[in-house]
């Protein structure tokens, strides 16, 4: 039995609430161990049954996502997914999200947010070799935007730069619906050796548990509670609830980690997230089917007197737990010695299904191990059907060139190189794909392959139809993918939703998750990790549905790489068929504040014929440069790929609707190509065979940007893109 | 052309720059851990890599020049020995004092990274001695603190004696006479903001960084 402590708190039902539970969740607990919790044992159930680490709302349809494939080496459930890209290497990665963090703290919620996706990563002895981050902000307008842009853009060059990862990617969003909620979704991914991979799963009894890197302290106790909770005014007494980072003891760990690894010391390892030493400690003896003893005086600490609760709580940065081969310790101890960061013993595995914390011999919790994950409550919230949008029948009065200007100036449109200048994104010396264009590509080191990564969502899609906006974040990605000239390989989903319990929410996340399970199967994209974000709300108000698609593609070799500047005098051919679909568009949301209409459809084998025509086309020499057409239709596409390259275009309207509807519309499946003109013919002919609509709507050259019978200098679209972002944020 | 690269903790583009080295040379780089007190023997030039060495924290580059290696690195540098030091390294040469003046935050506040163009000052050393005065080079910049700044004593002194290597065509950090890169007395160390290892390959879309370990090898090996 625990021993009872006369300084610690009595367990009311207010403290019960405020652990995140509910009082049918605290009788769970009661009768699982039979008898009244701890104060330090209500602690590691509340950092366990949180949403953030149960997952209790979203399980039963996570479970619906496919998540095999023969490229699949590891899928969700570790710290990070796995896939294999050939010759005894894979890529490792995972997006997850700090949201509530970066909205109390900017700066540091933001840093950690990375160090703590960069730590999943190099737990399974990957070394991390790109990052990117997908970021949404409220409007510009409202009074704590501008503060949370330079807050969270400086705290994750801050951790990124000073790590050494390149940021290659990414993407970034105002709407009025973070206003109170912003989003920061951190992506990493690793480069690792297929016979180098380390788990999680403990083996062996009686094997040391290794507490290695920085100290704990006092900061980030209850933080994983806190990121399940909604905002409401009390919000500025959750600061201390968020970490520190520091990432020069993230880069040590990191090659310390790696340098413990090649020794042969390491039998399974853990990083320290989310509730730091419950989490770790009870993963890692729930999948090796052990018990785990701890002894917390063992415990490096940075300050004084820390309680047990304290101590198991603390979701302080840059900390591993690893469970050790015996034999291996002295070597094991000297890398960290050599990388001076803390190597200490604090405990054991054991056969029972048992976890023991102890300080100073007293016990402070004694729990069933297995029922701390295992029995986490699984719920299956009600939920009702997102209501069919009304479709938009009509045509915006306005002209291709206001349009255009307007668009591309806004800030969800405009360049976003003030952000991302900010980031390294060279780092490695490997960065074949800066930030700015479909995907950033990045070379394997020491081959002539190359990872292409992006992430891509469509909220306002999501709102009006989870399904078909679920289906067209993914599908999105895959043409990210496929204009750049990756094979797509894999996925990773963050999904940022508001709160759980109400039943149009919840609807809205199944929605979505069909949405992307189907596009993900239907375009070989498995999901391999992932991250659930729930009550993102505010007083009341939920954001748009968010689920962020990360994505990676392999190219086999660099000269695969589709870039998105054209040439001069190429033909301009466009990809896929224009219906015309303007509901949700760019155009009516940024350009006339009207959220109205139903998403676009999505024809998955549409999308996979246009995708494998492109990457073929490429190969055999027919196209010079390509660009997906998203947000904002074929006009924004035209002029993106225009400011790639210095260089104007002519399109003329090629379809019988009117111009503004043409040229704007958001049609899915479709891409602008850069064409030789000696090699139209051909690749007209290469289009038809596959089954894919092509057709030539001008040329690219000179200094206009002429849409229809619109002649816009190449220099106002220029300034309107550049001075965007810098003139509402800098 | 044999070659080290330093490597403190917080170093992040120590590979990179022996990389550079090795591309050049077609000799691999040793890789030098800054607790040692002595280089390797035989040595021609110790390169000082990019980051974030001991986090920048205090002052960039101030902690590791005062690790025991770099003493092994001023009596290399003092004996005639090349040195390069890259945005970090640049640092760590300043705060070691075999390069005279300061590296202060860049004038626009913000880290910034991103391709630059840089003129070359002189030719008139040993890693510049392929390219010609006035030639420009696209080479990335990555630095929150590469504002170079000269009492007009130093500045006078530094553009007399030909000792800037490079100046910045459109200068991003804020640096007086719009310093890139300058040489010690003996021009056998420089210190570099700008990174030539990043644009050193044309398969990533530049080349022109390759020109300064171009350079070394050049000189070195008929020195040699």
């Amino acid at each position: 039995m625990p021993t009872e402590t006369a300084a610690e708190p009595v367990i009311t039902t207010e403290i019960i609430r405020k652990h995140g539970l509910n009082q049918a969740e605290f009788q769970l607990i009661r009768e699982l161990i039979d008898r009244e919790p701890t104060w330090t044992e209500l602690g590691i159930f509340s950092a366990m049954w949180n949403e953030h680490c149960s997952y209790k709302s979203s399980k039963l349809w996570l479970k619906t996502l496919p998540v095999d494939g023969p490229q699949v080496i590891c899928g969700p459930g570790e710290n990070a997914g796995i896939v294999d890209i050939g010759d005894g290497q894979c890529v490792v990665f995972k997006m997850e999200s700090h949201n509530h963090p970066s909205y109390i703290e900017p700066y540091q919620g933001a840093a950690t947010g990375i160090g703590g996706i960069l730590r999943d990563v190099f737990t399974m002895g990957a070394r991390p070799i790109a990052a990117m981050n997908a970021l949404s902000f409220g409007e510009p307008s409202h009074p704590k935007t501008r503060q949370l842009v330079h807050g969270v853009v400086e705290g994750i060059g801050g951790y990124g730069n000073c790590f050494g990862v390149p940021n290659v990617g990414g993407e970034t969003r105002f709407h009025k619906s973070y206003n109170g909620n912003c989003l920061v979704n951190a992506f990493a991914a690793g480069l690792a050796n297929t016979d180098e991979i380390f788990y999680s799963a403990a083996s062996g009894i009686g094997m040391p548990v290794v507490y290695l890197g920085a100290k704990t302290g006092r900061d980030g106790v209850g933080g994983a509670t806190m990121a399940s909770a909604e905002f409401d005014d009390t919000i500025e007494e959750k600061r201390p609830t968020v970490q520190v980072g520091d990432p020069f003891t993230e880069k040590r760990l990191m090659e310390a980690t790696l340098e413990l690894m090649q020794t042969g010391a390491v039998i399974s390892i853990q990083d320290m997230g989310a509730a730091g030493l419950t989490c770790s400690a009870v993963e890692m003896g729930d999948k090796g089917g052990l018990g785990v003893v701890l002894d917390l005086e063992k415990v490096p600490c940075r300050e004084e007197e820390m309680t047990a609760y304290e101590m198991m709580l603390s979701e302080s940065q840059e900390r591993m737990l690893m469970v050790l081969r015996p034999e291996k310790e002295a070597e094991a101890k000297a890398v960290f010695d050599k990388w001076d960061l803390d190597f200490a013993i604090v405990g054991e595995t054991i056969a029972e299904d048992r976890f023991l914390v102890r300080l100073h011999g007293e016990i402070k919790a004694d729990l069933p191990l297995k029922a701390l994950s295992g029995e986490a409550p699984e719920y299956d919230r009600p939920w009702v059907k997102t209501a069919p949008a009304q479709p938009y029948a009509d045509v915006p009065d306005i002209s291709p060139a206001e349009a255009l200007l307007a668009l591309i100036g806004s800030p969800n449109h405009a360049s976003k190189a003030w952000i991302w200048e900010q980031y390294d994104h060279m780092v490695l010396a490997d960065t074949a794909i800066r930030p700015g264009s479909d995907a950033g590509v990045v070379r394997v080191h020491g081959t002539e392959k190359a990872l292409a990564f992006t992430s891509d969502v469509n909220p306002r899609f999501c709102f009006a139809n989870p399904v078909e906006g679920g289906k067209q974040a993914v599908a999105e990605a895959y043409r990210n993918l496929c204009a750049t000239g990756a094979k797509p390989l894999a996925t990773t989903d963050n999904l940022n939703f508001g709160n759980p319990e109400k039943p149009e929410i919840m609807g809205q996340l199944v929605g979505c998750i069909k949405g992307i399970g189907e596009a993900c199967l239907a375009l070989d994209m498995p999901i391999v990790s992932g991250n659930v974000s729930l009550y993102n709300e505010t007083d009341g108000t939920g954001i748009h549905p968010t689920p962020t698609i990360g994505a990676v593609g392999l190219l086999s070799n660099l000269n695969e790489i589709i870039r998105m500047k054209p040439q001069s005098g190429d033909k301009l051919v466009l990809l896929g068929e224009t219906h015309g679909h303007l509901g949700q568009s760019a155009l009516l949301a940024d350009v006339f504040q009207q959220e109205i209409g139903d998403a676009p459809k999505v024809d998955l084998s549409a999308e996979r014929k246009a995708g494998e025509l492109v990457r073929n086309l490429h190969k055999t020499g027919l196209v010079s440069a390509a660009h997906d057409v998203s947000d904002g239709g074929i006009a924004l596409a035209v002029a993106e790929m225009c400011l790639a390259e210095n260089t104007g275009a002519e399109v003329a309207n090629a379809s019988a609707l009117p111009a503004i509807q043409f040229l704007f519309a958001e049609d899915q499946a479709r891409y602008l190509l850069s064409v030789p003109e000696a090699k139209l013919t051909s690749l007209l002919e290469a289009a038809e065979k596959a089954g894919v609509p092509a057709q030539s709507l001008g040329h690219f050259g000179g200094d206009f940007v002429a849409l229809a019978d619109a002649f816009i200098p190449l220099a106002a679209v220029k300034d309107a893109f550049e001075s965007g972002l810098p003139e509402l944020v800098g | 052309m044999k070659s080290a690269v330093i490597v403190f903790p917080g170093s992040n583009c120590d590979r990179d720059l022996a990389v550079g080295l090795e591309r050049a040379s077609g000799k691999a780089a040793q890789m030098v851990w800054h607790k040692e007190a002595s280089l390797p023997e035989g040595l021609d030039v110790v390169a000082l890599p990019g980051g974030f060495s001991f986090g920048d924290y205090l002052r960039c580059g101030a902690i590791a020049a005062r690790m025991p290696i770099m003493k092994a690195v001023v009596d290399f540098a003092n004996k005639g020995g090349h040195v390069i030091g890259v945005c970090n390294g640049f640092q760590v040469l300043i705060e070691s004092g075999l390069l005279p003046g300061a590296l202060m935050r860049n004038s626009g506040i913000k880290f910034v990274c991103k391709d630059v163009e840089l003129v070359t000052a002189t030719a008139n050393s040993a890693f510049t001695n392929t390219l010609q005065k006035g030639q420009r080079l696209t080479v990335p910049v990555a630095h929150h603190d590469g504002n170079y700044i000269a009492d007009s004593e130093l500045l006078f002194k530094l553009q007399s004696e030909d000792r800037i290597a490079f100046r910045y065509a459109d200068n991003p950090n804020g640096s007086v006479d719009n310093i890139a890169g300058i040489l010690s007395d003996n021009r056998r160390v420089l210190g570099m903001m700008p990174h030539p290892e990043r644009l050193n390959d044309p398969a990533l879309g530049g080349n022109d960084g390759s020109a300064v370990f171009e350079s070394l090898v050049s000189s070195l090996t008929v020195s040699a």
